[in-house]
């Protein structure tokens, strides 16, 4: 191969990794990140977004390149090369997806264990206060069995100290949030920045899902099988929560928000909420 | 019928000339081409649909039709393009007209089980259909139909949605245990099957996925309907029913699906770019493996759709490593594509602007797909926009271009006349923006907030649903110069001669239109069905 061609395609591949770089680390397409999860899942969408146009721009040149340059030329009947394959090339391009899908499967892999995700989802039955087995345990539940979600610790970003506990109930078409230590029933969920919560959720009637995108968490509530959702905010503001799983005709009216207080808020927040201080 | 004696084909009892396309006809083609013009009604009717869906979504109020009518609507269009359009076409139309060609055959291994896998179709589309009208409401739980949802929506509609489904199963089984035994058993003597042309290969692997796979979703489906009808408890978490095993059935056939939407337009795919680039297919074994690879990966796969479901961490886990691991041969693929592509001698006609412009969506399509897999990437953007964008790159950039692209290739044989390439361009121009604008933004609107399947959504993303709604608008316009272009050309377009393309596959190698028998005499051998620049002597 000419030296010249070899140096065109290295500046080539060069500033093809470098636009890719540059896309995924300055092109924003995520709303704002209020959990300690999202900067972990920032981080990896933007590897995930600088590998995606290295790889979609590369293949897209190469082949409007191809179409250009290997175009027939009118009156020109012939035939191009019969080249019917070239193995070291071809364990070149299986070696190329391989390399890459191990990487972001490994990178993926750390990020959902600093999620939280791999975390044993039943762990909190053995610690669990008193209080809240009587809900999130029915009668004919396989013993308060949590199949599916992220449960607690494990998060790397996550504070040491108390868990908050919160039972949500969906059904069509809303969500009700019950805090099991005060007693509060809400439409809205309310929690501190900085500490962790810990979402108990079940549906009563079909299969919902519980969507923060700013805390980039989901989990279905399904009816019949509990599952867990665990995260700490870290921002304080207002967020939609949005039902993900189509549950029926008014499936995209059901949101609500939830609130996250500075902590001072959120004990006044508690303490004007808790039902034996308000009448409701 | 003993397939050796060609006049056995023109028995009395096949109707001739037009009324035969309306007939029980035994003939691989005319099933072919029935399989291709019902899929395109379809096809049309699924896009209605899908208006409907664009245009209420124009606003973020919920304000064109009713909420029950959007659900239904929505439930409609999925099943419709799935399995009325793209399943029936990409398998059944251009795999029953070519691969009796490919194999050096006069026909199906079974002709009557193949016309029977026709005739299934439209009655069973008929009745999907008319549920909106005469069941009082069609099903609304989508086409997955997750119960409980599934469970407590009109029952009437469900019911008739889960018998459409079955039959096209049905047919679709039908279909496969036809294409396995035919490339199988049926080939010409001396046809080894590492001769045979691409999408033989495509095909037997789809048709092993639809032989393992479909049973499940009917077998799930008449359980489904025992709770609808008979109450019992399957699915019914008051009854004790597990609702998240009915998710694992139902992916269990469902993500193979996907391949075999997919793997038949790669055979098509690998069919048309030899042809017009003037080379042989590169990397002709690595390609049959690739396949093999893709079927085996492709059916255990399918949890990578409820990561946010009741699922354990160990089961997110699996999935995600097996689904990334699709990327290896799936990349083999288009990295040979390109290949065959490098130092031909292209003409860049309508078929070849479809096919390359497949590679360019699906490409875009599996890197989305490579990071849906990663279950901490999923867990964001599940059930969202993002995903409707994602799979539309699949289905749509990928299967549907594949089936504009091969129209246009095979257009020629089945009629003798080469549609016309200006009215091409511009379908392909307004098909390749319209897509590109509808889909594109959708990855946005889930990244920032829009889950799927809603008829109102938060008022700061109606610019981009508009922008989306202008490209279906473009879609929609799209059809007008191929439905224009396919008439009148039948009428009165260029004649095109036996093989327009000096191609080397059997198809070309008889008279345009083929005779009943296929060949007037002994069938073709076809050693090697890429061999472009080693035959120069071939272009008569």
């Amino acid at each position: 191969m000419p030296i010249r061609t070899v140096l065109a395609v290295l500046t080539a591949t060069t500033a093809l990794v470098l636009t890719g770089l540059w896309v995924g680390y300055n092109v924003n397409m995520l709303p704002l990140g209020a959990s300690s999860n999202a900067s972990t899942y920032d981080d990896l969408f933007k590897v995930l977004f600088s590998i995606g146009t290295v790889l979609f721009l590369g293949i897209v040149i190469l082949l409007v390149y191809s179409l250009f340059r290997f175009r027939r030329r009118s009156g020109d009947l012939s035939d191009g090369l019969a080249i019917e394959g070239n193995l070291p090339l071809e364990i070149v391009w299986t070696a190329i997806p391989a390399v890459v899908v191990l990487f972001v499967g490994l990178y993926s892999y750390d990020i959902y264990e600093r999620m939280g995700g791999m975390a044993t989802l039943n762990d909190h039955m053995a610690m669990d206060h008193g209080a809240m087995q009587q809900v999130s345990v029915k009668e004919g539940d396989t013993a308060g069995r949590v199949w599916g979600g992220i449960g607690v610790a494990g998060m790397d970003a996550a504070p040491a100290g108390p868990v908050l506990p919160v039972e949500v109930t969906a059904m069509q078409f809303a969500f009700i949030f019950h805090y099991p230590g005060s007693d509060i029933t809400s439409g809205e969920l309310h929690v501190p920045t900085g500490q962790q919560v810990e979402l108990r959720m079940e549906a009563r009637d079909v299969i919902h899902a519980f969507w923060v995108p700013q805390f980039r968490l989901k989990q279905d509530v399904i009816p019949g099988q509990p599952t867990v959702l665990s995260f700490t905010a870290t921002r304080a503001g207002t967020y939609p929560i949005i039902c993900a799983e189509l549950c029926g005709p008014y499936h995209g009216g059901m949101r609500s928000n939830v609130v996250v207080h500075e902590p001072d808020a959120y004990d006044n927040w508690l303490q004007q909420n808790t039902p034996n201080r308000t009448t409701t | 019928m003993t397939l050796a004696n060609p006049s056995d084909f023109d028995g009395n009892l096949q109707p001739q000339g037009w009324l035969r396309y309306f007939s029980f006809s035994l003939d691989h083609k005319v099933i072919g081409l029935q399989y291709l013009v019902c899929g395109f009604i379809f096809y049309l009717i699924g896009g209605a649909l899908a208006g409907v869906i664009r245009t209420e979504l124009i606003s973020p109020i919920s304000d064109f039709v009713s909420r029950e009518t959007y659900n239904e609507v929505l439930t409609l269009h999925g099943t419709v393009m799935i399995f009325l359009w793209i399943v029936p076409v990409v398998n059944g139309a251009f795999g029953n007209y070519l691969i009796p060609f490919y194999v050096g055959a006069r026909d199906m291994a079974f002709p009557r089980l193949n016309a029977v896998a026709f005739w299934l179709i439209p009655p069973a589309g008929i009745l999907l259909i008319s549920s909106y009208f005469i069941a009082g409401a069609a099903a609304q739980s989508g086409w997955t139909a997750y119960p409980p949802l599934s469970l407590t929506t009109p029952a009437a509609g469900q019911v008739v949605w889960i018998l459409s489904v079955l039959l096209l199963g049905g047919s679709s089984i039908f279909g496969g245990i036809n294409f396995i035994a035919t490339i199988l058993k049926l080939r010409r003597p001396g046809l080894k099957l590492m001769m045979l042309p691409m999408y033989c290969w495509a095909m037997l692997g789809t048709s092993v996925l639809v032989v393992l796979s479909t049973p499940v979703l009917a077998g799930t489906l008449i359980l489904l309907s025992f709770d609808i009808i008979a109450h019992t408890g399957f699915f019914n978490p008051t009854m004790g029913g597990n609702v998240v095993v009915y998710q694992h059935l139902f992916w269990f056939y469902s993500h193979p699906a996907v391949y075999i939407m997919v793997l038949p337009a790669f055979g098509l795919v690998s069919e048309i770019l030899p042809i017009h680039a003037r080379k042989p297919l590169f990397g002709y074994t690595t390609m049959v493996y690739s396949i093999m690879a893709i079927v085996f990966l492709g059916l255990i796969v399918w949890a990578h759709h409820m990561f946010t479901s009741g699922t354990p961490p160990w089961m997110r886990l699996f999935f995600t490593i097996a689904t990334s691991f699709i990327a290896v041969p799936t990349g083999i693929k288009f990295f040979n594509w390109l290949a065959t592509l490098w130092g031909g001698k292209i003409a860049l006609n309508s078929a070849m602007l479809f096919s390359c412009a497949f590679i360019v969506n699906f490409v875009f399509g599996g890197i989305t797909g490579v990071a849906l897999a990663q279950v901490p990437f999923d867990i964001h953007v599940h059930d969202t926009y993002f995903v409707v964008g994602h799979f539309h790159y699949i289905v749509y950039g990928g299967t549907v271009f594949v089936i504009f692209g091969s129209l246009y290739h095979w257009y020629p044989k089945f009629t003798g006349r080469l549609l016309n390439e200006d009215l091409g361009r511009l379908h392909f121009l307004l098909t390749f923006v319209g897509f590109n604008l509808c889909f594109a933004p959708q990855h946005w609107l889930g990244l920032n907030g829009m889950p799927r399947r809603v008829a109102e959504y938060d008022p700061a993303f109606t610019t981009l649903n508009q922008v989306s709604s202008v490209g279906a608008l473009l879609m929609a316009i799209s059809t007008l110069p191929l439905l224009i272009n396919v008439v009148v050309t039948a009428i009165n377009g260029k004649e095109a001669g036996d093989n327009p393309w000096n191609a080397l596959t059997s198809e070309w190698l008889t008279s345009s239109p083929p005779p009943v028998e296929n060949w007037h005499g002994e069938a073709p051998l076809v050693t090697e069905p890429y061999g472009y620049g080693q035959h120069q002597e071939t272009k008569a």
